[in-house]
């Protein structure tokens, strides 16, 4: 069973613009993802329709087993416990420190206190972050701020990692300490989907590349290259 | 739902209810205003409603009978009104007996009327008391059309301007006090509006990380409920003293037959309830209002 199927997608938005046209694809479990093309192309809305932040027009989409468009409204907080979700902006609470902020990804699933901070630590450790947990986030520099970020991601230990563009506000350096996160979680088996601008990145961590362009994947290679000139 | 989450949605409200402060004092004086309002008419229409009661429980038919009629056929028409399935219980008064409630009622100027004790010119009444006063008009009229039945008195008229005037005010005071819940809703829903802008990202990671919907909006129908609930403190204070203060001092004073306040205990404590309830329910309205708007889920 593959983790992420999609069959001949469409997406067209209320506005008119057809975002999406007709894609086909199958993530398997434990795979790592680069998607790339160009701004415009349609990689956001790819992304979104897999954690169903948007519905697809037509077509169907199946993610850990859960048909979306079979999936009632209700029924999506459940459906996203199973997968992580990264942001180029980090997305953290400026009042919450770092252990807060981790900790709230479990805290609002009603998790028990006792396994939160089990977990919320083990997560820190992960991503080199434990000795900073009381820290706020104004206080943290990108990086860390976006590891952060992947610690709450993971913290429910989701099936999927979907990461929006996760180096796309840092600098080259830290984008590679961020990488050899993602890749170690990667190891440990979780499914990662990367949409990503970083050539750099996807030249030199080779990984199965779909690259999407005009709402159409236009490549898709294991170990594939960037492969475009921007 | 846990307590520890139980616990966590009543934190989370209160926390918003200061953090947004001038909102919440906007809101909760709008609720106090509309709740003083429609407690103060609330006050006034329960108490117009037991007087109409009064009245309406003491509206009894007299049945004058024809003096041409004889024993037997005084006899037969109480006989044929008591058979009438409306009817509770039927009295017969002699036009003697008549004679002398009418020298009583009139007091000094009843003397004039000794003079009729040689020759009463009054009618032997039946006086009929009907199970239900919405049934006085029709059993009246059934009675009118007896033998020997001269004319059928119920106090026509009178019973009836008293629930026009109730009705009209009565109707009045809703219009104005739907515009005032109305008011206040609004209100209650631009407060949490306002919350739940201040907490877009918390709820957008909230939605990320898989919060259930009812857990997102649970606290802010707390916060609704509290500024509803916020709002009716001063109303239901108020109304309480006042109304034991106009129930002290007008009691005592009121010599009407059938103008009688309302007793202040069972009363207040009723009052207090139903103003509690509005402000708690108009607070989740609006609440529920600005959460559907906005979270869209």
């Amino acid at each position: 069973m593959f983790m992420i199927e999609m069959s001949e997608v469409y997406k067209t938005y209320p506005n008119g613009v057809s975002a999406i046209n007709g894609i086909s694809v199958k993530i398997n479990k434990g795979e790592f993802v680069y998607v790339v093309g160009p701004s415009g192309a349609g990689k956001s809305t790819f992304i979104k329709m897999m954690y169903r932040e948007e519905k697809p027009t037509k077509g169907s989409i199946t993610v850990n087993g859960i048909q979306l468009s079979k999936l009632r409204n209700t029924k999506v907080p459940i459906f996203r416990r199973n997968l992580g979700v990264v942001f180029q902006d980090f997305k953290l609470l400026p009042t919450l420190t770092v252990y807060e902020n981790v900790a709230f990804a479990m805290e609002v699933i009603e998790e028990h206190p006792k396994q939160i901070k089990k977990r919320v630590m083990e997560v820190l450790d992960l991503v080199g972050l434990k000795h900073k947990a009381r820290m706020v986030p104004t206080e943290l520099s990108g990086g860390e701020q976006q590891r952060v970020s992947i610690a709450r991601s993971i913290v429910n230990s989701p099936q999927v990692v979907i990461a929006d563009e996760p180096t796309g506000n840092l600098d080259p350096e830290t984008s590679w300490e961020i990488m050899n996160i993602l890749e170690e979680i990667n190891n440990r088996g979780t499914t990662i989907v990367m949409a990503t601008h970083n050539r750099d990145i996807v030249n030199n961590l080779k990984r199965r590349v779909i690259a999407i362009d005009n709402g159409k994947i236009v490549r898709d290679e294991q170990r594939g290259e960037y492969g475009y000139e921007y | 739902m846990s307590i520890r989450t139980v616990g966590r949605h009543f934190r989370e409200s209160g926390k918003s209810l200061t953090r947004n402060g001038w909102m919440t004092f906007a809101s909760v004086s709008a609720v106090t205003v509309t709740l003083l309002l429609v407690g103060v008419f609330f006050v006034i229409m329960m108490n117009l409603n037991h007087i109409a009661e009064n009245i309406q429980k003491d509206v009894e038919i007299r049945v004058h009978l024809d003096p041409a009629a004889d024993d037997h056929n005084k006899d037969l028409i109480g006989k044929k009104i008591e058979q009438i399935s409306a009817v509770d219980t039927v009295a017969f008064s002699p036009k003697e007996k008549e004679l002398t409630n009418l020298i009583d009622e009139m007091g000094e100027d009843g003397k004039t009327f000794e003079l009729f004790e040689q020759d009463n010119p009054l009618n032997d009444v039946y006086v009929v008391k009907t199970k239900k006063p919405t049934d006085v008009v029709k059993t009246a009229k059934q009675i009118e059309k007896f033998q020997y039945v001269q004319s059928v008195k119920y106090g026509q008229g009178y019973v009836e301007k008293m629930f026009d005037v109730v009705n009209v005010a009565r109707n009045i005071g809703i219009v104005l006090i739907l515009g005032l819940l109305f008011t206040a809703m609004f209100l209650i829903s631009n407060t949490i509006k306002i919350t739940i802008v201040a907490r877009r990202r918390e709820i957008e990671i909230m939605r990320l990380v898989g919060a259930t919907n009812s857990f997102i909006r649970w606290p802010f129908f707390l916060e609704g409920a509290w500024l509803g609930i916020l709002g009716s403190i001063l109303p239901i204070a108020f109304i309480a003293v006042a109304y034991s203060y106009i129930y002290d001092f007008a009691s005592p004073r009121i010599k009407i037959k059938f103008v009688e306040l309302l007793h202040f205990n069972p009363f207040i404590w009723q009052i207090s309830l139903i103003l509690l309830l509005i402000g708690a329910v108009i607070g989740v309205w609006g609440s529920l209002m600005s959460v559907r708007k906005f979270l869209k889920v």
